[in-house]
This record gives structure tokens, C-alpha cells and sequence, in this order.
């Protein structure tokens, strides 16, 4: 297996693009990673985008040939593309997916991209759309949503643990402030722990600030090998680790209803590949699609003991000054989450920070970072150890 | 929705159909062809369950699809049967009943219907036990 | 000999007050409770419909006897809310209780009298020997117009009745019907509301009807009315019954046990079958019940039945009547609507 890099990064402003189509949203992903690289588009070998549910939100399939298309990809120079979906994880896979095609020695110059594009269908149809990352048989069916199964997850987490629902706000109010730093985020504004507890009740006890947002967006990133990405770019960062695990679908059928042990295992593998530690991480992108899904995930990574992840959160320890800083792009929560595109923006996040480029929200010495992307309640994880050294 | 998919668990989504392992003895809600634990080594055969348990963890949900839009707030849960397998199913109870551990008992309920001219589909809640009801 | 070999009951736990409903149309209360001696209705779930009332009941039926599903070979049930217009009700009770597929199944409709109609038919078909047991169901979510009078009793529940030769809780001596087209009440196909012929409900439809009909019982089995320890009519509201009793010769202790509509409202076609099952519920061994239905449209079904020992086996197995009525949750009438789908979106 040939180590790989990155040598392109780019991303779409997150939000509610009312203007932009979702092809004009990959376009744009696309060619800022490939001006990034420094690339060509003669030079691009093969195509991976994370999408979930075009079908339902733009009512369009196929979507690797569209874009490969819109790109300019494949109607002179036919350049394979494939789509890529674990729902909300389907970004993280399409990573996965270049990096073991570059890795492979099949390609050569691979863009990983991801892309949702969420506003073009009522709010209704979003949340059911949403629902579908769980089982439609077995949860949705009974009335389930998204929210709700994160809120059930929270319920028990508390009951057991002691967290409490300020520490749950803590995690909003963090992403929001490191949002105001990014100008590509959704929500570049401050909240207060008021702010949370007073917002309208999603799925008790989540709120609508505990919750990531609506967003239309795209990320991309440029892979190849390390040998090439020499030659093209200057500051290649390395992917030290890919690796993914899966389980259950429904939360009920779970070892641990408050563990996503997807998490556990994808991470435990990553280190392992990584020959590290958690204690090496310098700065992590988390899904923190819901506050509590970031509280699970520190622990669930291995920076804090089991049940540990509200008093962490709450003494400061993830914020950008703290031991292990998380979600500086403001995460799912604040910097948005277009499903499809999330995996690829958490890469992107954390390609910019090992370059020193992510100005005021900059993490000083980082070397190493983790990008970590989930797939509905847990049924998916995937976790990109990524580092300026090889 | 096509008919089919609606009609095909209706045994199961009305009586608690699941499966039994008899290799390992491992109990499944909703059913599986396939034993998570023996795999091929696996005897699977048919398992009713009682439908009495215990709420494990519960939400109350105010924000729904479409389809259920109109039912909230609804009390949502992940119900362990007194057999052992888990189940997500809502519990017919106010948003301030429900409590973690509350011993709950089966109801046949409307689940939802495809709009107001297509099926009713029917199928089993939860509702909490008590002493009247035991 | 043919009887009742268990019964089951069913009653959602919400209900509106005749002060709220008053209230909305400007009524006065105090005259509504006075004139149909009425004070509170039962009012269904969001989720719940004739289908998922029939099922509660048919499974508390089966839990108080403990009976082998299997063995019911006959499944009606009496409604005039069927969820479906056209796709029986009784297949699902049947699916529901385990009782599928050698069995037959039938939606009656007759108003409100098509649950008794259905024990009718259960007792011929296991007079002849078809089935060992057949179950007879009434269930209603009555529908009434908004503002309506009816509204003020129209409310949710149902009974279902095994009928059996064994394992008998009471021995039904025989029955007798009393039938002619006499339209007082009636729906049209298509529409939501019934509509009804005021005053004209009263002598010529319920009264005549069930005079006729509880007289033809009593000639035929030869009884008079103080050889019944329990009578039970159908209770569109409070008044009518204690006048129909007093009309025929039966005195307020035997019609009180099962008057259950002040408390809980007129279920239609599980009115009559939910007074029965309260009288049951503490009837003693050897206790004479006569029974007697009244659907608009109209007909009555009498029915004259005894007490048998087993009934003290079974009392204690299922939910009672006062059981069921215990609990309540009240709704104001905005609740109700949503609840009732009076509210169109």
C-alpha cells in the first residue's frame, strides 16, 4: 500500500444557499481543491463523492455521473466516478474510498468530495429524509426521528452519568463561538447558555440549539500519492489513518445505548494504523450532529473516560485553548451540516489547521488532527487520522 | 408506500413476532433470518414475546415528519421486553409520566396511515402497567 | 345450551365534560344533564379507532377465559365507525388475537344494535355446530355533528363477547328480535356527520322498538319483568332506558348496574354490550339479565340469559367496568376536535 496526502482543499460557504444549485455547489468544492492542488483537470484520475439523499432532497440519483459531468470530467475525458453514501458518514467514506484507490495503486490523482444540497424540499420532508440514516422498519416507522434518537441517547446518558443539560448547551455555545471565526460557517455568531435552554424543545431534552442545522453545502479534498504530491504541493498532509467500523442500526440493538461503539472500534483502528494514542490528537473534528453526539464522542474516542464528556466540555478542555480542541470549524452544529458534504469538511477543517492557515480559530502547534464523521445513531464510523509528518 | 410492505409485518408489528436462536438461545425482535451470534450455525424458529417491559430511556418528541406531525408532543421510548430484547416503541402516556424504568404493557394502536385514502396501518405501542391493568 | 363464555371491554381514558361542550354552543349544562342524564363522554386517542377498541376488547375477552385463539371460528364485528368504508374491521381483530386463517370474519353494520345482531349470528353458527366459539364485537368512536345534540353523548368503546357451548358464564334461554324500516337515524355514504329525525328518534323508533322486542322475549321464554335480577337497554343517553324500564315494569335497581352511559356516554353499537359486561362484573351465580339492543333504521334484539357459576372463574381476569372508567383525562372541546378530526386541515 502507497502512503497518500492531501494536496487540495476547498469548500462552499454552509448554509441556506437559496441561489445556488447542488451542482453549482460541487463545482465550486471541486475546482477551489483542484486550483488548491494545483492540479488539472487532465490530471484527475477517478471521482469520490459522499452523498446521502439526493434522491429525496433533489429527487436526482446517479448523481457520480452528474457530477463528474457538471465538472467537466465526462464528456471528454470520462474520468470514473462514484457515489459514495452512509448517510450523515457518507463524506468520511468517500474519503475513505480515494484514499484506499490512491493507497491501492489503481489511481493516481483522486478528488474525494461530498454535497447536499437540503433546501430545496419543505422542512417535512428534510426530517423524514433524515429519519431514513435510522430504520424506517423499527424506529421511523414508530415514529422515531433523528432528534429523537439522540435525545434518547442524551436521556440515558444524564441518568446515568450525572451529565447535565447546561453541559449539553456548553457544547453549542463552544462550536458557535469557534464559528465566529470561520467565515465559511453558518451561524458566525455567539450564543449563551440562555440562549440553549430557552430554545423551542426538538425531542426532550434536546432543544433547538442542541441540534446541527439545515445546510446546503460542498466540500472537496485532492488525494495522491506521496511521492506525486511532492512534486505538486508544498505543504502535502498525510493521511496516517483510515479506517471504519460499523453496527447495529436501530439504537435499541446496541451493546451500550450511550456508547456508539462504531466510534470505538473505527478509532481503535485508526490509532492502531497510526501507531498513536489519543493523547497524540492536537485538535479533532467530532460529529456533533446534536450536543450530546459530541459529549459521546470524546469519550467514545478516547480523549475522556466514559461518562466524563460534560464535565470536560464544561471546564474547558475541547475549547480552541484547551488539551484537545474539537470541532474548530464550529462543527456540525455551527459551521452547518450538509449531510453528504460533512466528512469531506471535517477533512478540509483539519487540512487547514496542519497547514496553519485557519486564522483566528488556529490551534498553535498542531501536528496531528482527527477528523471523525458518524452514519445515523452510530451504524457507521469513520475516523481519518491526518498529520504534517508522514 | 406500496400495500406490501405494510402487510408483510403484520403478524409481527400486532403480536411481537421476533425470532429465537435454539443454538444459542439468543431472543430477536424484530425478527431475523440470520442469528447475529451463530450465524450459519444458527436454528432460527418463531418467538412471540409478552410485550411487558421496562423503558430503558424515552424522549418526548415535539418536532415530527409529515407523517406524524399532528400527534405531537408523543412520548417515544426504547423499551427492554421482559424477555430481553430491545425495541423503540411509543409509550401511550403524558409527557411527565414517562420515567426511566416505568414498567410498561402492550396496546394495539393506529401506527400511521398513507394519508387519509390509503391504509390504516395498525400495530403495538406501549402504555404504562398499571395495577388495573395487570 | 348456548351462552357467553367470556367477555372483554374496552374504554379510551380521555373525556370531555357536558360543561365543555355546553360552553362552545351556548348550551346550558345544567339543562343537558337534567334532560339526557348525561355528564361526561369518553373521547379516543389520536390513534385510536373502531379497530384498535374492537382488538383491546377481543383481547381482554380472550385473556379473562384463557381461550386458544384457534378455537374462534367466527369473528363480527358490529360498528358504525368502521375505519374502512369498504377492508372488514374483523380481519384485523382476527390477525390481532391470533386467531387467523381458519376462521370467518364479517363487519356488521345495523346503528348501534350490530353487535348483538353479531352474537345472533355467532349463536346460530354454533347451535349448528360450525365453530366451537364465535366472537361477536360492538365498537364505535360515535360520530356526531359539531353542535349537534348528539354530540353531548356520542362517545368511544366497545365489548366483545365469546359465545360458546362451554365453559359458559351465562346460559342464554333465547332471543328475539323486533325489526322494521323505520329511518330515525341514518349516514349517508360519503358523508362524516349522521343526521337524524329529532323527537321522531324517540316513540315511534327506540321506545316502540324496544318495548316490542323485550315483550317478544319475555312471551317466548315466558318470564315477566321481576324475574330478571339485571336488565340492560340501549343507552343513547341517561332518560331513555329509565323510561323504556319503567314503561315495561322494571324497577331502577334492575336497570341501574348496567347503566353506564352518565359517566361515559353512548358508544352506539357498544352501548347495550358495555352495560351487559358491568352487570356481569358482579352478577351472582343464577342471576336473570335481559338484555335488549336498539340500532336505528331500525330493530332491537332481546335477549334472555342466566347467570351460570362459572362467571365467579372468570371476574377477576380482565379489566372491569368501573376499572376502565377509573382514571380519566379531560379534554376542552378544541382537544376533543383535534382528537375527533373535527378539525379540518
Amino acid at each position: 500500500m502507497r502512503d497518500v496526502a492531501i494536496i487540495g482543499i476547498g469548500c462552499t460557504n454552509f448554509g441556506e444557499m437559496w441561489e445556488r444549485s447542488f451542482r453549482d455547489l460541487f463545482f465550486e468544492a471541486g475546482l477551489n481543491a483542484l486550483e488548491d492542488a494545483g492540479a488539472k483537470g487532465e490530471d484527475v484520475d477517478a471521482l469520490y463523492v459522499g452523498n446521502m439523499s439526493a434522491g429525496k432532497f433533489i429527487d436526482q440519483e446517479h448523481i457520480g455521473a452528474l457530477i463528474a459531468d457538471y465538472a467537466g470530467l465526462a464528456g471528454s475525458l470520462h474520468v470514473p466516478s462514484t457515489r459514495v453514501e452512509a448517510a450523515c458518514a457518507s463524506g468520511g467514506l468517500a474519503l475513505r474510498e480515494g484514499v484506499l484507490a490512491v493507497a491501492s495503486g489503481l489511481h493516481d490523482v483522486v478528488i474525494a468530495a461530498g454535497v447536499e444540497k437540503m433546501t430545496d424540499v419543505e422542512t417535512g420532508v428534510t426530517i423524514d429524509a433524515l429519519a431514513s440514516a435510522a430504520d424506517r422498519e423499527w424506529e421511523g416507522f414508530m415514529g422515531a426521528t433523528f432528534p429523537g434518537l439522540y435525545a434518547m441517547i442524551a436521556r440515558l446518558h444524564m441518568h446515568r452519568y450525572g451529565t447535565t443539560r447546561e453541559q449539553l448547551a456548553m457544547v453549542a455555545v463552544k462550536n458557535h463561538h469557534n464559528a465566529t471565526m470561520n467565515s465559511k460557517a453558518q451561524y458566525e455568531r455567539e450564543i449563551t447558555i440562555e440562549d440553549v435552554m430557552n430554545s423551542p424543545l426538538i425531542a426532550d431534552p434536546l432543544r433547538v440549539y442542541d441540534c446541527s442545522p439545515i445546510t446546503d453545502g460542498a466540500a472537496a479534498v485532492v488525494l495522491a500519492p506521496v511521492e506525486l504530491a511532492r512534486k505538486l504541493n508544498n505543504t502535502p498532509i498525510y493521511v496516517r489513518a483510515s479506517a471504519q467500523a460499523s453496527d447495529t442500526i436501530t439504537l435499541h440493538d446496541r451493546r451500550d445505548i450511550t456508547t456508539l461503539d462504531a466510534t470505538v472500534y473505527a478509532a481503535q483502528r485508526a490509532y492502531k494504523m497510526a501507531d498513536i494514542s489519543p493523547k497524540d490528537i492536537d485538535v479533532a473534528e467530532v460529529h456533533d450532529c446534536f450536543t450530546i453526539a459530541e459529549i459521546c464522542a470524546i469519550e467514545d474516542l478516547g480523549f475522556v473516560q466514559k461518562g466524563n464528556g460534560g464535565p470536560a466540555t464544561e471546564e474547558g478542555m475541547t475549547a480552541l485553548d484547551g488539551d484537545i480542541p474539537i470541532n474548530p470549524s464550529g462543527g456540525l452544529k455551527a459551521c452547518g451540516h450538509p449531510v453528504g458534504a460533512t466528512g469531506i469538511k471535517q477533512a478540509v477543517e483539519i487540512v487547514q489547521q496542519l497547514r496553519g492557515e485557519a486564522g483566528g480559530r488556529q490551534v498553535s502547534g498542531a501536528k496531528i488532527g482527527l477528523a471523525h464523521n458518524v452514519g445515523g445513531t452510530g451504524g457507521t464510523a469513520v475516523v481519518h487520522v491526518l498529520s504534517v509528518n508522514r | 408506500m406500496a400495500v406490501p410492505r405494510l402487510w408483510r409485518h403484520i403478524p409481527t408489528r400486532y403480536n411481537l413476532i421476533g425470532t429465537e436462536c435454539q443454538t444459542c438461545g439468543g431472543l430477536y425482535f424484530p425478527p431475523r433470518t440470520t442469528c447475529p451470534t451463530c450465524r450459519r450455525d444458527g436454528r432460527i424458529i418463531e418467538r412471540k414475546f409478552k410485550g411487558t417491559g421496562e423503558v430503558v430511556t424515552y424522549t418526548t418528541i415535539y418536532s415530527a415528519s409529515a407523517a406524524f406531525h399532528r400527534q405531537t408532543p408523543y412520548v417515544l421510548a426504547i423499551v427492554k421486553l421482559d424477555e430481553g430484547p430491545l425495541l423503540t416503541g411509543q409509550i401511550v402516556c403524558d409527557p411527565d409520566e414517562a420515567k426511566i424504568g416505568m414498567k410498561v404493557r402492550p396496546v394495539f394502536r393506529k401506527l400511521g396511515e398513507d394519508g387519509p385514502s390509503g391504509i390504516i396501518y395498525y400495530g403495538t405501542k406501549f402504555a404504562p402497567l398499571t395495577e388495573a391493568s395487570q | 345450551m348456548i351462552g357467553i363464555t367470556s367477555y372483554g371491554a374496552y374504554i379510551p381514558r380521555y373525556r370531555i365534560k357536558v360543561e365543555e361542550i355546553a360552553r362552545v354552543w351556548g348550551d346550558d349544562p345544567e339543562h343537558i344533564k337534567k334532560g339526557l342524564l348525561i355528564y361526561e363522554k369518553s373521547v379516543p386517542d389520536l390513534d385510536e379507532d373502531t379497530a384498535t377498541i374492537a382488538v383491546e376488547a377481543a383481547r381482554s375477552a380472550i385473556y379473562r377465559r384463557s381461550i386458544d385463539p384457534k378455537e374462534i371460528g367466527a369473528i363480527y364485528v358490529g360498528s358504525e365507525s368502521h375505519p374502512y368504508a369498504v377492508k372488514p374491521t374483523a380481519t384485523i381483530v382476527a390477525e390481532a388475537i391470533r386467531a387467523t386463517p381458519d376462521l370467518t370474519a364479517a363487519d356488521f353494520e345495523f346503528a348501534c344494535k350490530a353487535g348483538t345482531a353479531a352474537i345472533q349470528t355467532c349463536m346460530g353458527e354454533v347451535a349448528m355446530g360450525a365453530i366451537k366459539y364465535g366472537m361477536a364485537i360492538g365498537a364505535d368512536i360515535s360520530q356526531s355533528a359539531p353542535g349537534d345534540a348528539l354530540e353531548y353523548t356520542a362517545a368511544a368503546g366497545g365489548a366483545a363477547y365469546i359465545i360458546g357451548k362451554k365453559n359458559l358464564i351465562t346460559e342464554i334461554e333465547d332471543t328475539f328480535s323486533f325489526t322494521t324500516d323505520t329511518p330515525d337515524f341514518w349516514r349517508r355514504e360519503g358523508e362524516s356527520y349522521p343526521m337524524h329525525g329529532g323527537r321522531f328518534t324517540g316513540e315511534p323508533a327506540y321506545f316502540k322498538h324496544i318495548i316490542s322486542a323485550t315483550k317478544g322475549i319475555m312471551k317466548k321464554v315466558g318470564t315477566k319483568p321481576s324475574d330478571y335480577d339485571y336488565v340492560v337497554f340501549h343507552q343513547p343517553n341517561g332518560k331513555f332506558p329509565l323510561r323504556v324500564a319503567k314503561t315495561l315494569g322494571f324497577s331502577e335497581e334492575q336497570i341501574g348496574l348496567g347503566l353506564v352511559v352518565p359517566m361515559m356516554g353512548n358508544t352506539y353499537s357498544g352501548s347495550s354490550l358495555i352495560g351487559l359486561a358491568a352487570i356481569l362484573d358482579q352478577a351472582k351465580p343464577g342471576s336473570m339479565i335481559l338484555m335488549t339492543s336498539f340500532g336505528s333504521g331500525a330493530g332491537s334484539d332481546a335477549f334472555s340469559m342466566t347467570v351460570t357459576d362459572g362467571i365467579e372463574e372468570v371476574r377477576d381476569k380482565a379489566p372491569t367496568i368501573a376499572e376502565l372508567l377509573k382514571n380519566p383525562r379531560y379534554l376542552d372541546y378544541a382537544l376533543y376536535a383535534k382528537h375527533k378530526g373535527k378539525i379540518a386541515v
